[in-house]
């Protein structure tokens, strides 16, 4: 019997109540956001539930959110898949703009070790407790985090090339 | 020495002073890269060693990261293409294609059958030459340059196929929207065709060169395995995984481009170790081999070579000067005033080392508000330190080429 939606949703607000919220399915995949106080426990709970088997964390990355409120501006989104049931979840965890902190999953999945590394590299977030939280892909001496939306993408003195041809301007976006 | 290499209080500076070995020796430390002919790529690793074993290992990388996920912030969308080719850039055509069907399930465009098949054989065309530069790699680092030699002009025959197809070799940037931006043309089926003959005689031959060769059994095998269990929670996917005994493969669990229609097995070793990694690499080539001649088998008749979307497919440039709407769906294109659904698409190819994913958030506007590349690479890359303790140093170089870590793809 294939694993409903319904049964995820069920069995996670069974257990976390009104902390796990917005579920919804968009094209082929169903996602959720969780309070990011308790993101550890969810996703220990969707990785060990005999019926939810989340076992494989496919993805993690970070999302920068200037324009949201104050304690939504960054959110980190993790993908789970279960291959037994070949079903995949996406959870978003919102946390706050100006100390942008959650708590590790590198005890939970080995794997998220380099990709928490990567998005603290990139958006600054702290996690909690990993092991040896440092950059990744940008120098060690670097002090911004490059991927925030207000980290210009080129040099803003650069006179020959203008950017409003080429990506993103106010008017457009 | 080390006190060259490493500032004094790095932990490896300390671990050499406090460790004493009985006969006196001393342990020391080597850096392996970050540009060295055996890494195949820019990344270092220091390495602590006790004579000729390797205790611990820690790798640095990000030498050649460019930023992708960045400058995608500020592309429209068909822009990116070019920045998925760099990515891995042994398999181009299949970031490519991954990235186009991204924008496919955004748009909820379907594409006709026959793009769908043109594109399994691109793609299967791409794992080939994928598969084909690690295992005979892995043969030069063992000490046989020829079967390299013997198999790499066939990389070259893929290549010429390619530039039928799209012009270009090896950063392909291939693909519109939807299709091709031209018809497969009858020469590139030609070579196709003379490639399905000549290659399988080859492939056949390196093989017999290598699987039961003595020498490259007894520098692969047991070394650098890796259990199944550990290897998911490594986060492998792809061959290194399915090495391990894992049938997990994103064409089968999750086939996109309509590789359901095509018969083929996972190819799937025991060990993990490096040997198995080489015949499940062998093996695929083999399945990759049969998709093409079942594509081409079961192509649609016509010449049907992309989807009916004029919002987003460029139309042909003598339509442009001669007709109005052709004009005003050309410039919109261009300027990138086409409006896309706010959503937020994950999307998975089996790229040649994996699950090749992309995480894509839009907000409405010409570019992508957010594009995350699951780059398989990068993932099971941080499993090497733990692969390679304990074992000699010519092992790790060995461990290092099977596990096919593409610099491009660990760095974006």
């Amino acid at each position: 019997m294939a694993l409903e939606t319904t049964e995820i949703q069920e069995k996670l607000v069974e257990t976390f109540g009104s902390k796990v919220l917005a579920f919804n399915q968009d094209r082929d995949i169903f996602s959720f956001e969780a309070d990011s106080d308790i993101i550890t426990a969810v996703i220990l709970f969707l990785k060990n539930d005999p019926t939810l088997r989340f076992h494989f964390l496919t993805d993690l990355c970070g999302v920068h959110y200037p324009d949201n409120e104050e304690n939504k501006q960054f959110a980190v989104v993790y993908h789970l898949h279960n291959w037994y049931e070949n079903k995949r979840i996406r959870i978003k965890s919102f946390i706050n703009g100006s100390k942008p902190e959650i708590k590790t999953i590198s005890n939970i999945f080995l794997c998220s070790n380099w990709m928490e590394r990567e998005t603290y590299d990139f958006f600054g977030i702290n996690f909690i407790g990993h092991p040896q939280l440092k950059r990744i892909l940008n120098m060690d001496e670097m002090i911004s985090f490059p991927m925030r939306k207000e980290f210009p993408m080129e040099d803003s003195g650069r006179t020959d090339k203008d950017d409003r041809y080429f990506g993103r301007t106010t008017i457009n976006q | 020495m080390s006190e060259l290499l490493l500032p004094p209080e790095h932990r490896y500076a300390k671990i050499i002073k406090e460790r004493h070995n009985e006969d006196g020796s001393e342990l020391s430390i080597l850096n392996l890269g970050p540009t060295h002919p055996a890494t195949h790529g820019i990344f270092q690793n220091i390495l602590l060693m006790d004579g000729e074993k390797i205790l611990e290992a820690e790798p640095t990388i990000g030498y050649i990261h460019r930023a992708f996920e960045k400058i995608a912030e500020n592309r429209p969308f068909y822009q990116i293409t070019p920045l998925t080719d760099r990515m891995n850039y042994c398999s181009s055509p299949i970031n490519n294609m991954g990235w186009w069907m991204t924008l496919e399930k955004l748009l909820d465009i379907k594409v006709p059958k026959r793009v769908d098949y043109l594109r399994v054989i691109v793609m299967e065309l791409a794992r080939i030459t994928d598969h084909l530069i690690c295992n005979s790699i892995l043969g030069v680092d063992t000490g046989a340059y020829t079967g390299f030699l013997y198999v790499f002009q066939f990389r070259e025959k893929v290549y010429e196929i390619y530039e039928e197809i799209c012009g270009a070799r090896l950063t392909t940037n291939m693909g519109r929207i939807g299709g091709f931006e031209r018809d497969w043309s009858p020469e590139a089926f030609r070579k196709l065709d003379i490639f399905l003959k000549d290659f399988p005689v080859a492939w056949k031959e390196f093989e017999n060169l290598f699987e039961r060769n003595r020498i490259f059994i007894d520098r692969t095998v047991n070394v650098g395995a890796i259990s199944a269990e550990k290897a998911m929670a490594y986060g492998f996917t792809g061959p290194n995984l399915r090495a391990a005994g894992v049938d997990y493969d994103v064409r089968v669990a999750q086939p996109y481009s309509s590789y359901e229609d095509f018969d083929f097995i996972v190819p799937v070793g025991k060990s993990g170790d490096t040997y198995d990694r080489f015949c499940v690499r062998n093996a695929e080539v083999w399945e990759s081999l049969s998709i093409i001649r079942q594509a081409l088998d079961k192509m649609p008749e016509g010449n049907e070579y992309h989807a009916e979307v004029p919002e987003y497919y460029l139309p042909p440039k003598e339509d442009v000067y001669h007709n109005m709407e052709s004009l005003i769906y050309h410039f919109k294109i261009v300027m990138g005033e086409v409006p896309v659904p706010v959503a937020e698409i994950y999307h998975a190819v089996e790229g040649g080392n994996g699950e090749l994913g992309f995480y894509l958030v839009t907000d409405g506007s010409r570019t992508p508000y957010r594009l995350h590349f699951r780059r398989p690479c990068f993932i099971y890359y941080q499993a090497y330190p733990d692969m390679i303790k304990g074992s000699m140093l010519s092992d790790a170089i060995v461990i290092l080429s099977s596990l096919n870590v593409i610099a491009g793809e660990l760095d974006a």
